[in-house]
């Protein structure tokens, strides 16, 4: 017990001292799965929106991979990534690996899927008729794929959280890609497990808390947009 | 000048199946056309077609003498769609009765200002700024409605706007679209499985059954001369007897039925057996005691009730005169006849009421 309290009451120290590395580490968090999250919204929303209205031969297969993808285990994608970004891989010469950018690329791997399957599914569930009305309308295919996107948006706006959920909270992929370098490549969750692992559990403690703050936070506010826009 | 809009050969094929074939179907500029038929015909399909946002297996669509390709965007934007359902998206009721605007890039200012002109034409413009997702279903259907008319389309197309409705919204709304378009002589294509609206708006009747077009013409043709049975029953031909016909003279044929001669205009195709159709309110039923009136009518059949069944303000009565006989009356007739089954009474048709069909 006075291992979890002596911790505690550090980790509470270090906060309010407001401890540049710890809060360097945190904004990079933010930063790399912010990122990450944004790119695979991009990508995922246009591949979710074409399993949902495109009809072809394999589109069962496509979206079991897809579902499949949703639980991705991290640590295949970092070893997915890190092989692909090797200096003797096929990306090799982008010098990328042991980078943010190789974090933000194996984080948007690990999220596209989620955003990809929740978006086909959130599209697939608006009337098939509303899409009717909108070309019968005039509309453009992508005018169309606008305005159902707004119509979905509340269950998308679920899609961008649980993405950035899954992206701030993987560990394996940042720490096979990103190699945990203090000041370059450590964010909060490689750096909980670097803490642990010398048996520093105050400071683990205090990385904890900032992360656990810092997805309530960013929920908090895309939890405020989902019930303004109802 | 060509056809607003023109189908040629069209066959729609779903899993295999063909669930729409129209021979030939065409809708003149200006011209208000109903597509009747009962569920499941394949009117939808048909509207989709015609919204081309539907491209069918095989045969043609013209519009305005043009073939539709592969690239409808142009096309699609110069006619406005509007389902059953309203449809509304996300923001207030002007932002949706000024959409289709909105799509072709019209300048925000003016879309408002034409959005709510048709707000107002269908009565809802007080509504104006008020949540599209907090509307009545006659409110939304309304709004729909100005949608589809404030892009001023070449051709407006309406899929059952009314059948989510309660009767007495309908009728008002009924009222209202009729003004509009015969305010703007919008050339329109309406589908509905309800005559009566087909009547009031159309100038032109088509008739789909099983997912055939079955007869295209004026009301008075389709609904007075039906092509086969089918399209006569669901136009509302309550008595369809096989007949022979015995004798043709002066453009009259008398024809033999149950038992009773008949007199009809005589029909173009001269075979010998015919199916006779009458319409229910052709029939004009009194009392057999009563002195026989002075009347022009050329048939008198005698006959018992055995059937009265109030509708509304209308019964339904069906008189066995060697045939079953269907006519429809007044509750107050009814009441002041002594209308019941086991009555004598005496049903008069003219000859130009009843339609012949060719026998099987």
């Amino acid at each position: 017990m006075g291992l979890i309290w002596d911790g505690l009451r550090e980790a509470v120290e270090l906060l309010s001292r407001g401890d540049r590395a710890l809060y360097s580490t945190a904004a990079r968090s933010l930063y790399v799965s912010g990122v990450a999250t944004l790119v695979s919204l991009a990508l995922g929303v246009l591949a979710g929106a074409f399993l949902a209205f495109q009809r072809f031969r394999g589109r069962a297969l496509a979206l079991a991979f897809v579902n499949t993808g949703m639980g991705l285990p991290p640590v295949v994608v970092g070893l997915v990534v890190a092989i692909m970004l090797w200096r003797s891989g096929p990306l090799g010469d982008l010098h990328l690996i042991y980078t943010v950018w190789a974090m933000v690329l194996a984080q948007a791997v690990l999220t596209f899927p989620i955003v990809t399957g929740f978006t086909a599914a959130a599209l697939a569930a608006q009337p098939p008729e509303l899409r009717l009305q909108l070309l019968g309308l005039g509309a453009s295919r992508w005018q169309a794929l606008w305005l159902l996107l707004k119509e979905a948006r509340l269950p998308l706006l679920a899609a961008v959280m649980a993405a950035f959920g899954a992206a701030v909270s993987e560990v394996g992929a940042s720490m096979m890609v990103g190699g945990n370098i203090a000041g370059e490549t450590r964010v909060l969750t490689t750096a909980v497990v670097l803490e642990t692992s010398r048996g520093e559990f105050a400071p683990a403690i205090a990385l904890s808390i900032i992360l656990l703050l810092l997805v309530f936070a960013v929920n908090l506010v895309l939890t405020g947009v989902q019930l303004r826009g109802r | 000048m060509a056809p607003k809009l023109a189908l040629r050969g069209v066959v729609v094929q779903r899993g295999g199946r063909d669930v729409l074939t129209v021979d030939a179907l065409s809708v003149d500029g200006g011209e208000v056309l109903a597509v009747i038929g009962p569920n499941g015909a394949g009117k939808s399909t048909l509207l989709q077609v015609a919204a081309l946002l539907l491209r069918p297996q095989r045969g043609e669509v013209r519009f305005d003498g043009a073939a539709v390709g592969a690239d409808t965007l142009g096309l699609r934007r110069r006619l406005a769609l509007a389902m059953q359902a309203p449809h509304l998206v996300q923001g207030s009721v002007l932002d949706n009765a000024a959409l289709g605007l909105a799509l072709r890039g019209v300048p925000a200012r003016q879309r408002r200002e034409r959005a709510r002109a048709w707000l107002r034409r269908f009565g809802v413009e007080a509504l104006a700024a008020r949540a599209a997702n907090r509307l009545s279903g006659g409110e939304a259907q309304r709004v729909s409605l100005a949608r589809a008319f404030a892009v001023e389309p070449e051709l407006l197309l309406l899929d059952e706007p009314f059948s989510g409705l309660d009767e007495a919204t309908r009728g008002q709304l009924l009222d209202d679209l009729a003004g509009a378009l015969q305010e703007t002589g919008v050339t329109t294509v309406f589908v509905t499985h309800d005559r009566a609206e087909a009547l009031r708006l159309a100038d032109r009747v088509a008739v789909l059954i099983g997912g055939r077009l079955r007869q295209a013409g004026s009301a008075a043709a389709v609904f007075g001369a039906p092509v086969d049975e089918e399209v006569a029953a669901f136009v509302g031909v309550e008595t369809i007897v096989a007949g022979r016909v015995v004798e043709v003279r002066d453009g009259l044929a008398t024809i033999a039925v149950g038992g009773q001669r008949l007199t009809a205009l005589a029909p173009p195709h001269a075979g010998e057996n015919v199916r006779v159709c009458i319409r229910p309110e052709d029939v004009v039923i009194q009392l057999p005691k009563a002195e026989a009136p002075a009347s022009s009518a050329r048939n008198l059949l005698l006959g018992t009730v055995t059937e009265v069944r109030p509708r509304g303000p209308e019964a339904r009565v069906v008189i066995d005169c060697g045939f079953a006989l269907v006519a429809t009356v007044t509750r107050l007739s009814v009441e002041e006849m002594g209308l019941a089954p086991g009555a004598r009474v005496a049903a008069s048709i003219k000859a130009t009421a009843l339609h012949l069909l060719p026998g099987h």
